[in-house]
Order: C-alpha cells, then sequence, then structure tokens
C-alpha cells in the first residue's frame, strides 16, 4: 500500500478481504447443509454471510452485486425461517449461487473475468423460483406451453441489458390467475426505531417510491403513546402505502433494501384477490448485527486511530458473538448417526469435531507485508549475525565452559526461537486455496458428467504465503487431470463394482520440515499400456526400452506428454503434466506420482515451507564456494577418467549409467578459473533441468547440504546469468546459489559459439 | 529542500581519495563507511565489480571506484574502504583508497571540467572544487552504476 491512501479506499479493501472470508464461511455452510447439518447455526451463518456481503456492496454502489445477493439472501431467509424445506436441489441451487456470488465480487473487485451475465440471471431465475416454492421456471415454461401468456411471462430481457436486470419475481400460477388490478400495490410500513438510529428516513424512502408511480400515503399513528409514555428513541408511526407503478414488486423492495431489517414491510397487489403465499408480508426477523452505518464508522474510526492507513487491526470476531444472539437455540449436537466420512469433508481426516458451535475467533491483526518482509530481513540478519560471532568465539579459543561461551548458546537458542516465530507471520493455513477447489470440483464433474465428491484434509496446515498462492495453480490442474482422466464414468464405476460416486482427495500435511500436498482417486489408475505407447509413438523412449512400473508413471512428465484422448474443455488446453512439475520446482518442490491399475493415483507434491529458503548442496570451485539447489541433483559421482569422452576435441561428456551427459565446468563457464582442470580431480554433480535434460556439472569438492537463506542480487545489482540468487554463509561471506537451468543452456549456447567462432575465424583468414 | 535553487546552498560533501587523486560525491547518498572485507566475485562481470559482500544480510555490490574511472585497479587490503552509498534505489559499496574529510562548498564554488581530463573520468564528473590548494571532483553517483547487463557484458 502506498503512503496515501485514499480512507474510502481502504475501506473497500477491508470489505473485499472480510467478503473472502465471508464466501468462506458460505461454502463451508453449504457444504455442510449438502451433508446433512441443515441445523440453525449453520443456516444463520450461510444467511448472514450473503447478507453482510450484500450490505457492504450496497455501501459501496456495487448495484449488480447487491441484486445478485438480495435475490440469494432472498432464498436464504426463506430456508431460515423455515418457510422453505432445504432439500437437495436447493442446495445443489444454493453452491452454485455462491460460485456466482463469488464471480459478481470479484468482478466488483476489478479481478477476473466479467460476470457471466447469462449464468448470473439464469441463476437468479432459479433462486426466485425456489423462493417461490415453485419448480425452475424454464422447465415449468415447458411443462405448460401456453402460449396466451408464455411469451409474457419469461421477459428476463438477458440480451436487452446485460447488467441492468432486474430480479422480476414471475410466479406462473399467478399468471393463471385473473390478472391483479392493473399494478396497484399496497405497502404497509412500520420502521423501528433503530432505522431511524442507522439515519435511515422514511421522507427518502416515500420519495422514492413517488419515482415509481403514483403514491397515496396514509399516516397511522394510532400506535402513538401518551406523551409521559412516549420513548423519543422508539417508532411509533407507519405508514399505508398505495402505489401504481409497472414497476413491479422487485422495484418496490429495493427501495426497501437497506431498511427491510430494520422495519415491518408488507408489500401486496392492491387487488385483494390475491393474497398468494409469496405475497404475505415478508417479516424480516430483526437482526441486530449488521448494519452498514456503524461498520462504516467502525471502520472510519479505526482508520483515523491507526498511525498509519496501511495497517488496519481488526478483531475479526463479529459472527461469533451474534451467532449466539440468534433466536433459535442452537442446536447441541448434529445427529451422531452420520459417520464421519458423511460428516463435513471440511474434517474427514480427524476425527470430525463435527462443526464446533461458535468457536471463540481467535484476534487477529492485519499487517502490511512489507513489515511483516522488512521484520524477518532483520532477524535473517541476526541469525547469520550470531553464527558469525559464534565461529569467532570458536577460533578464539576460549574454553566451553566459559561464561561467553554459555551466554552465546543462549543467545543461539533464542535467536532461533526469534527466528521461527517471525516466520510464523508469514505463515498462512492451506485453507485459502483448498477452499475454491469444491467449486472447481463441481464444475469439472457437471462438464465431464461424472459424479466426484471432494474430501479434503490438513486444511489448517501452515506454509509461507509466497508457497500457498503458488500452490492453487498446479493443485486446480490436477484435481482437473484427476477428475477427468483419473475417475471413470458413473456407469464405469458400477460395473467395476465400484461406488457410482467417485471420490478425489485433497490432503496436506507436515512431513519432515516440508508441506506435503496428496492429489488423489479412486479412479482407474494410470493405463501403463497406453502411456508407453504414447511415449513410442512420440519418440520420447525406444521401442524396446524396459521401464519399470514407476518409471512409465513417470513418462506423463515428460514435456508435450498427454494422455488425453482428445482435447476436452476440461484439460488438454496444452497445459501438461510437465508444465505442473515446473511450476513445483520453480517453488523447490518435487512431484511423485503412484499409481494401482483400478484403484486410482495420487500425486504427491512436496515443498519447502517457505521460499525465502532453499535446500542446497554447498560446492567448491575454483577457491569460490557456490551452492546448488537439491531439488535439481540427482546424483554426484568421482568422474573416472575411462568414463570421459570429448566430443569435437573439446566439449567433455561423462558417462552416466550408459547415457553420456555433458560435463560442464563450473567455474571455468562463470570465469572463475582459465583453464580447465582435470575432471578426475573433482567431483561431478549430475543434475537435471526443468525442462529434463540431464548435464554434469564439475566441481573441485562438495562441501555438504546445508539449508540456506535466498538473498536477491538483483536488489542491489541486476541479474547475473547463471545465478539464481545468493545467500549469505555462515562465516559472514555471500556464496552464490546457481541457476542451474541457465548453466547448461548457456554452456550449449557457448560450445555452439565457438564452433561459429571458429568458422568465422576460418572464412577470416 | 527547495534551497536548491539558491544560489548560496551549501552542500555537504564527503571527500575521499583514489590513489593521488581526491574526488567527493554529496553526503546524503552515503549510508555509511566500513573497512575492506572480502566480496565474492560476481561471473562475467565488468573488471571494475569487485563481487557482491554481505552487509548486514543484503548482498551488497561492490565497485571499485579507481577502475570504474579507468585510473588503475586496486588490489584491496584492509586499509581500503568501502562507501556504502545510495544511488537510484539500489545500495552500492565504492571501494576507494581512504575517506579524507567532509567538506562544505557552494554551488558557486564548483567549477566546470576542463577539457583535459580523460573522456571516461569526465563523464562521471560533475565538477571541480579548488581547496586549499586541493583539487576536489564532484562525482555523479547516477552514472557510476552500469545500467543494463548489456554494458556489464
Amino acid at each position: 500500500m502506498s503512503d496515501a491512501v485514499d480512507p474510502f479506499e481502504a475501506i473497500k479493501v477491508v470489505f473485499f478481504q472480510e467478503c473472502d472470508e465471508l464466501l468462506g464461511d458460505l461454502e463451508t455452510g453449504l457444504l455442510a447443509i449438502e451433508q446433512g447439518q441443515a441445523d440453525n447455526e449453520t443456516v444463520n451463518a450461510v444467511f448472514r454471510a450473503v447478507h453482510s456481503v450484500k450490505g457492504g456492496a450496497g455501501a459501496f454502489g456495487l448495484d449488480a452485486l447487491v441484486r445478485f445477493a438480495h435475490v440469494f439472501e432472498t432464498l436464504l431467509d426463506e430456508i431460515r425461517s423455515e418457510r422453505k424445506p432445504c432439500d437437495d436441489v436447493t442446495v445443489k441451487t444454493l453452491l452454485r449461487a455462491s460460485d456466482v456470488l463469488a464471480d459478481h465480487i470479484a468482478a466488483a473487485r476489478g479481478q477476473g473475468a466479467p460476470v457471466d451475465e447469462i449464468r448470473s440471471a439464469g441463476l437468479v431465475a432459479e433462486l426466485e423460483a425456489l423462493t417461490h416454492g415453485e419448480p425452475a421456471p424454464a422447465l415449468a415454461a415447458f411443462v405448460e406451453p401456453d402460449p396466451a401468456f408464455a411469451p409474457v411471462a419469461i421477459t428476463m430481457d438477458i440480451e436487452a441489458d446485460a447488467f441492468g436486470f432486474k430480479p422480476v419475481a414471475f410466479n406462473l400460477a399467478d399468471l393463471d390467475a385473473p390478472a391483479p388490478a392493473a399494478d396497484a400495490w399496497r405497502i404497509v410500513f412500520h420502521p423501528h426505531g433503530r432505522m431511524y438510529a442507522n439515519a435511515n428516513e422514511t421522507g427518502i424512502l416515500l420519495r422514492e417510491l413517488s419515482r415509481l408511480g403514483e403514491l397515496s400515503v396514509t399516516l397511522d399513528v394510532s400506535a402513538l403513546p401518551d406523551l409521559d409514555a412516549l420513548d423519543a428513541e422508539e417508532s411509533y408511526l407507519s405508514w399505508t402505502i398505495d402505489l401504481t407503478t409497472d414497476a413491479g414488486e422487485a422495484a418496490i423492495r429495493d427501495v426497501f433494501d437497506f431498511v427491510e431489517t430494520d422495519c415491518d414491510l408488507a408489500i401486496r397487489p392492491a387487488s385483494a384477490a390475491a393474497p398468494i403465499a409469496e405475497f404475505a408480508p415478508v417479516e424480516t426477523p430483526a437482526e441486530p448485527e449488521f448494519d452498514i452505518a456503524a461498520l462504516l464508522a467502525k471502520a472510519q474510526a479505526d482508520i483515523a486511530a491507526a498511525p498509519d492507513p496501511a495497517v488496519i487491526v481488526e478483531p475479526i470476531a463479529p459472527l461469533a458473538p451474534v451467532a449466539a444472539k440468534s433466536e433459535q437455540p442452537p442446536i447441541p449436537t448434529p445427529e451422531p448417526a452420520t459417520p464421519p466420512t458423511a460428516s463435513a469433508p471440511v474434517a474427514t481426516a480427524a476425527p470430525a469435531p463435527a462443526h464446533a458451535p461458535a468457536q471463540p475467533a481467535a484476534v487477529t491483526i492485519r499487517v502490511d507485508l512489507d513489515r511483516v518482509d522488512r521484520l524477518i530481513n532483520v532477524v535473517g540478519e541476526l541469525v547469520i549475525q550470531q553464527a558469525m560471532l559464534a565461529q569467532r568465539v570458536i577460533e578464539s579459543g576460549l574454553a566451553r565452559s566459559s561464561g561467553i561461551s554459555v551466554g552465546l548458546e543462549d543467545l543461539e537458542l533464542l535467536t532461533r526461537e526469534i527466528q521461527d516465530s517471525v516466520m510464523a507471520i508469514r505463515a498462512q493455513p492451506v485453507k485459502s486455496v483448498f477452499q475454491r477447489m469444491p467449486r472447481l470440483v463441481r464444475e469439472v464433474g457437471e462438464m465431464t458428467g461424472k459424479r466426484v465428491r471432494l474430501v479434503t484434509a490438513g486444511e489448517d496446515t501452515e506454509v509461507d504465503k509466497t508457497v500457498v498462492e503458488r500452490l492453487a495453480e498446479p493443485i486446480t490442474h490436477m484435481l482437473r487431470n484427476a477428475i477427468d482422466h483419473g475417475l471413470e464414468s458413473p456407469e464405469e464405476r458400477v460395473a467395476a463394482g465400484k461406488p457410482a460416486e467417485g471420490t478425489v482427495r485433497l490432503v496436506a500435511l507436515h512431513r519432515s520440515g516440508r508441506i506435503v500436498i496428496e492429489i488423489s482417486d479412486d479412479g482407474k489408475g494410470i493405463n501403463r499400456e497406453r502411456v508407453k505407447g504414447i511415449a513410442v509413438s512420440r519418440g520420447l523412449i525406444a521401442e524396446d526400452a524396459v521401464l519399470t512400473d514407476d518409471e512409465i508413471d513417470n513418462l506423463i512428465f515428460l514435456p508435450g506428454f498427454s494422455t488425453a484422448e482428445t482435447i476436452t474443455d476440461v484439460s488438454g488446453r496444452g497445459v501438461g503434466m510437465d508444465v505442473v512439475r515446473r511450476s513445483i520446482q520453480a517453488l523447490g518442490g518435487r512431484i511423485s506420482i503412484s499409481s494401482t491399475p483400478g484403484k486410482g493415483s495420487t500425486f504427491t507434491l512436496s515443498l519447502p515451507l517457505t521460499l525465502a529458503v532453499l535446500d542446497g548442496m554447498v560446492v567448491t570451485g575454483a577457491e569460490q564456494t557456490l551452492v546448488a539447489p537439491l531439488t535439481a541433483i540427482v546424483e554426484s559421482l568421482t568422474p573416472q577418467p575411462q568414463d570421459i569422452h570429448y566430443v569435437g576435441g573439446h566439449d567433455p561428456v561423462i558417462r552416466f549409467r550408459d547415457q553420456f551427459v555433458p560435463l560442464i565446468d563450473v567455474a571455468l563457464g562463470m570465469g572463475f578459473r582459465d583453464a580447465p582442470v582435470a575432471p578426475e580431480i573433482g567431483v561431478a554433480v549430475v543434475v537435471e533441468t526443468e525442462a529434463g535434460t540431464r548435464a554434469a556439472l564439475l566441481f573441485d569438492a562438495i562441501q555438504g547440504q546445508r539449508q540456506v537463506v535466498i538473498k536477491s542480487l538483483e536488489t542491489n545489482y541486476q541479474p547475473v546469468d547463471g545465478v539464481a540468487a545468493a545467500t549469505i554463509l555462515g562465516d559472514g561471506r555471500v556464496a552464490l546459489i546457481l541457476d542451474v537451468d541457465a548453466i547448461v543452456s548457456s554452456s550449449r549456447r557457448r560450445s555452439v559459439r565457438h564452433e561459429t567462432a571458429r568458422t568465422e575465424l576460418k572464412i577470416a583468414s | 529542500m527547495t534551497e536548491a535553487n539558491t544560489a548560496a546552498a551549501a552542500r555537504e560533501l564527503i571527500a575521499f581519495r583514489i590513489g593521488e587523486q581526491e574526488f567527493c560525491v554529496d553526503i546524503m547518498a552515503v549510508r555509511e563507511i566500513r573497512g575492506w572485507t572480502p566480496a565474492t566475485p560476481l561471473p562475467r562481470a565488468p573488471g571494475f565489480m569487485k563481487g557482491v559482500i554481505n552487509l548486514r544480510g543484503a548482498v551488497l555490490p561492490i565497485i571499485d571506484l579507481g577502475a570504474r574511472f579507468g585510473l588503475r585497479t586496486s588490489e584491496p587490503t584492509a586499509r581500503h574502504v568501502i562507501m556504502v552509498a545510495h544511488v537510484g534505489g539500489r545500495m552500492v559499496g565504492l571501494l576507494v583508497d581512504a575517506v579524507s574529510d567532509i567538506i562544505q562548498l557552494t554551488d558557486e564554488a564548483m567549477q566546470p571540467t576542463p577539457d583535459v581530463a580523460s573522456e571516461q573520468v569526465k563523464s562521471f564528473v560533475k565538477g571541480l572544487f579548488a581547496m586549499d590548494g586541493r583539487l576536489i571532483s564532484l562525482i555523479e553517483l547516477d552514472r557510476i552504476i552500469p545500467e543494463t547487463e548489456a554494458e556489464a557484458a
């Protein structure tokens, strides 16, 4: 964030951050409902999430978002007040609506593609149809193709006005009935005292209404008490408004949009003929939890109080206490009968703490990332300085029992602890990535016609923010693959004696200082015959190559390899597993696969917890200490004279498992020495580039394996070819971290240059 | 800092030596002055890039100013000095023989670089000061750092 943050923009940023959380709550809640936990607590939470989004969106004038959220919320309100049962179809619709709501939010935020208006309008129609207890209108229209009203009934007007669609409440039963007298409405409006406290005024609402059509207003003062009983804070007046308009009920409701929780409101057609269910006065239950004015005031106060607008301290706890206030007493425990697998997918691995009602929300603080980074930097320096100091003390020959040595040991423990705590600040649960996946699974399942259940576990596993952010893409890709290629169609599954619904598992866990992500499916497994066939036909392996099962499975990581027979919408967008592997490697991670025919496949990602640290092999070349990333290293070996050959006179190659790979003298290539040394006196480290090509890097010696802190060269200098970054060793000196890919490819370029230089020379002479 | 326009504005400069010659830079650009520590060489860097050192956790490139001016290449010893300077959003270390003193001068005292200076030196020198019989050249730091990789190659 820059120094001069527009306070309004800052509030908006907070709003969108809250939207992320609310969407998470919404999805979690809906999934819980889908799993049969439709208790009041959950339904209320879901309603509140949408309601809060709507309220905030209204404050920022995000009309499209408000309109969609409103329709969404209306249906949820029906469910919450138990006027509408929450059946399977409804939940599925709600889930899709939450996806579209997310789209609307992303669009309002200026991220992602514009909202698919057709889809959005379609869902609005579905939501409204459900709200009014009717089958989906489109279906109904087909069932009753009555030419008399059909053209009138479905005027969604999507094409004409892509953004300004109105949530038109249409009801076929109503159209069947004798038409109500030309759009005359009677509105009974009784504001609560709170409405005035929130700075809303009846006069303004009436003025809004008067814009819709002809108005006749009757003030009802019957509730006014005697003067001595009068509470100045209370509201005793109500209005009966007769309105003639062609704008429809939705437009009228829009006027009351922001006060509807603060008033009693009844809107019905003036013709008394139709007190149909959906026109019954919707008495929105009083919900004190949300009000925009207070929220804005609070946000503003927070900003005013904070010395730096970049930092907004915000206890994220408003939901829990509210939950306790809701009218219906929370049901203590859900049906104990539900087996753990069928319960919330959120918690399958652990013995489901089913859904701990109203967890005490952790108090959190939002801090500008720059500040955290600065702190991490300083702590990194502290650790190095401490190590240097320790080394000096050892060099000085002080006894281990001396006061200084003992003090230094304590200091070391403390610095380690500080470092761990500081790194923990940047750590984030992978939940933010996992939460996006149910939607993906639904969509891919729909597209491929497969029935999929996503089971996630370990969402709270924490990993550095930068890693979390870059996990989404590979996980998305692999989940798509698992559904598209891994799972069979429901019919095939039944034929194979499996449940028609396939299961895809997404699990995160910590293992030996790294984060492991597993994506597994219970599908058909890898068809090794076919994989091998494709590899042979593409010339990736020799026809007579003898490969183990594992080796065959790993062929799918080769560039240009795709098992998709036909390019589907879902996968086969020219992105193969090689790209996934490359993005994982770029994170300093590894990917492996294991597959059992007929049982399914498991992809395992192993990633470092932070990008600030790298597992490296410390080597020396021409007296320089260098670090080679461990992820690139296949093996190291001592070159034997008989294994070294020269191609074209000066380019050495080394035999490595019956394969000749180029032998690159790194120190020579980097200009640290002028003449090549005999390879036999050094050590060759076989590396594999991201593209899968192998080469052997020649060093003088290997010092050992170490975790190193990555430092940027670009900050103060510039990118250097062949160098990925720098690090600082225990002695305080800078060591360069090698960019293996660049070294291998530039050595190839250099030998080509040699060739051309020589030919040019010949031509010149 | 609008005083820059008034002619009498005095600037504080740090004067330093390379060989027999004296130079100076604006004191505001200099963050600290340290003794020489061995630098880690960078591959394929131009001759005046001595390499990088660790400045409390940051990687600091060291420019041998003498070599950069085309005067001579220093074989640095513990007596050499690194001036840590802030140039164009980056931190760089400037290797010089010694820092002599802090001087205060007005812009009026500055004389244009005479034609006798070599083209290479001239391109880095903004102007000259004569002081107690000494000749001090004011360095334009922005020109010290090679702009792109192309220049380094």
